[in-house]
């Protein structure tokens, strides 16, 4: 099927086959291997992203269902002259990544969330159900859900 | 795993819904917010030949008090009711209390709740409140529209009235009066987990005594369940003052009520972290506290900041 995908707004053309998942064309088609796949089934939360500004699993959403949307990864979360986003500064600051492999999910994650309710910020249990959404192996999630107040207060 | 090959369309109307899901030569199935098929297709445990996705018909979304019933359209995501606003009263505060157990917030945000009961796993918190209060599921086939009682609806593990071709175009949620305090209480082994044990429960409360009490069951046996027996033995009861604490001492009814549903109503089957005897303990310990919970929302939302006003 054909279909457009606006990717951090920038326009792909593609031709898909309805079976393949957002998370697989996103790296596979139009290379964009930021975003990251572990469970394949909707837990680990690695392959967050944004369709329309809203935090999806792009494991379990079909790309020809993304066709004319917006899609935001985490190559999208820098300024043009690469300046890191505020939640990836925030990262860095706390200490919310070790190996980084389920980053990516939490930064798309998280500023679905600051993006489209900055007033979850105020609520550490809002922000700490959040941060359950997804999981890590290293790190732990107290770093992550202080980057994420860091980020909110900037 | 990767998705097996199907052919996908993406109507915009019901009918044209109906009529694809008729397709006699592939299996079709719907795809709603595919939180559970698209997982279900790559473990292999199901395998359609015609996706037919149901996001872009017009109208599935609305959410909407009708005829004494809160009208939940087959595209109403879960996430909506995050917010108690979402329906009117006690049904908000439910169905409020609910959702937070279900997944985390990007898969509340794509699952819906119809999807969830046409899906009907043991565990699901949807299909234990539609049970407790009587909800009503409407579907659309080929042979015309019809309505199942979710008390018909249930027949077991992913198991329903429904009918292969049927969309279910919504379910019917019938308000709760003022005079009703609401829970719900889940136990789960990790944040990941299903439900091991989780209770809905509504109770309607008039001059001290209880009217009426709804109790749904996850978990608890090989389908969602609800509580008949633990409800008819609080019939009548007093209601009592909001018992202090999480556990009601073993001779009050919510105690007592508890341990019917762990007897009587519960048939837990076998899983790898929870023997039915470990269960049926958890059943009796969570619907006392539901019970309790629910009491303590009926003196929250009653008396104080509405003097007089909500009792009948
Ligand atoms: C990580 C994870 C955790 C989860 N945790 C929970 C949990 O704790 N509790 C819980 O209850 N659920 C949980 N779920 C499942 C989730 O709630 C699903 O959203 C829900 O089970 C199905 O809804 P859906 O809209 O996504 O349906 P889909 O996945 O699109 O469909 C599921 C099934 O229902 C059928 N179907 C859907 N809509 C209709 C319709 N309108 N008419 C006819 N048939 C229809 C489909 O054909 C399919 O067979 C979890 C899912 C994931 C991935
Ligand atoms: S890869 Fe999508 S949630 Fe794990
Ligand atoms: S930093 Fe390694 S999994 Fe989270």
């Amino acid at each position: 099927m054909r279909i457009t995908l606006t990717v951090n707004g920038r326009d792909h053309a593609l031709d898909v086959e309805p079976r393949r998942v957002l998370a697989d064309v996103l790296r596979e088609d139009c290379r964009l291997t930021g975003t990251h796949l572990g469970c394949e089934q909707g837990v680990c939360g690695a392959c967050t992203v944004l369709v329309d500004g809203e935090a999806v699993r792009s494991c379990l959403l079909l790309a020809v269902q993304c066709d004319g949307r917006a899609i935001r990864t985490v190559e999208g979360l820098a300024g043009p002259d690469g300046t890191p986003h505020p939640l990836q500064r925030a990262f860095s600051a706390e200490h919310a990544l070790q190996c980084g492999f389920c980053t990516p999910g939490f930064l798309m994650l998280a500023a679905g969330a600051l993006e489209s309710d900055p007033a979850i910020a105020a609520d550490p249990e809002r922000v700490r159900a959040l941060v359950g959404s997804n999981l890590c192996r290293c790190t732990g999630y107290e770093p992550i859900h202080r980057a994420i107040l860091r980020a909110a207060s900037e | 795993m990767k998705l097996p090959a199907f052919d996908y369309l993406a109507p915009s109307t019901v009918p044209e819904a109906v009529d694809a899901l008729a397709d006699p030569g592939r299996r079709a199935e719907v795809l709603a917010g595919g939180q559970s098929l698209l997982l279900d297709m790559r473990l292999g445990r199901a395998g359609p030949g015609l996706l037919v996705d149901v996001n872009g018909v017009g109208g599935l979304d609305q959410v909407r008090v009708r005829d004494g019933a809160l009208e939940v359209g087959a595209l109403a995501r879960h996430r909506v009711f995050e917010s108690p606003a979402a329906a009117p009263g006690p049904l908000g505060r439910l169905l409020a209390l609910t959702v937070v157990h279900i997944a985390h917030p990007p898969i509340r945000a794509r699952g819906t709740v119809v999807g969830s009961l046409a899906w009907a796993h043991p565990a699901s918190e949807w299909c234990a409140v539609a049970l407790a209060l009587d909800a009503a599921i409407e579907l659309r086939g080929a042979a015309g529209a019809r309505t199942v009682a979710a008390g018909d609806y249930f027949h077991g593990a992913h198991a329903t009235a429904r009918v292969p071709g049927e969309l279910i175009t919504a379910v019917r949620l019938p308000l709760l009066g003022p005079a009703t305090g609401v829970a719900f209480v889940e136990h789960r082994r990790t944040e990941f987990c299903f439900a091991q044990v989780a209770v809905a429960a509504a109770l309607t409360v008039r001059d001290g005594v209880i009217a009426e009490a709804r109790i749904g069951l996850a978990n608890c046996a090989d389908r969602p369940l609800r509580a008949h027996a633990a409800e008819r033995s609080l019939a009548g009861a007093e209601a009592g003052p909001p018992v202090a604490g999480r556990r009601p001492p073993p001779e009050h009814p919510f105690a007592r009520a508890g341990r019917i549903a762990a007897e009587r109503d519960a048939r837990p089957v076998p899983e790898p972290y929870a023997d039915p005897e470990y269960r049926r303990h958890v059943i009796a310990v969570l619907v006392g506290r539901a019970l309790c919970q629910a009491s303590a929302d009926l003196a929250a939302h009653t008396g104080h900041d509405r003097p007089g006003g909500d009792r009948p």
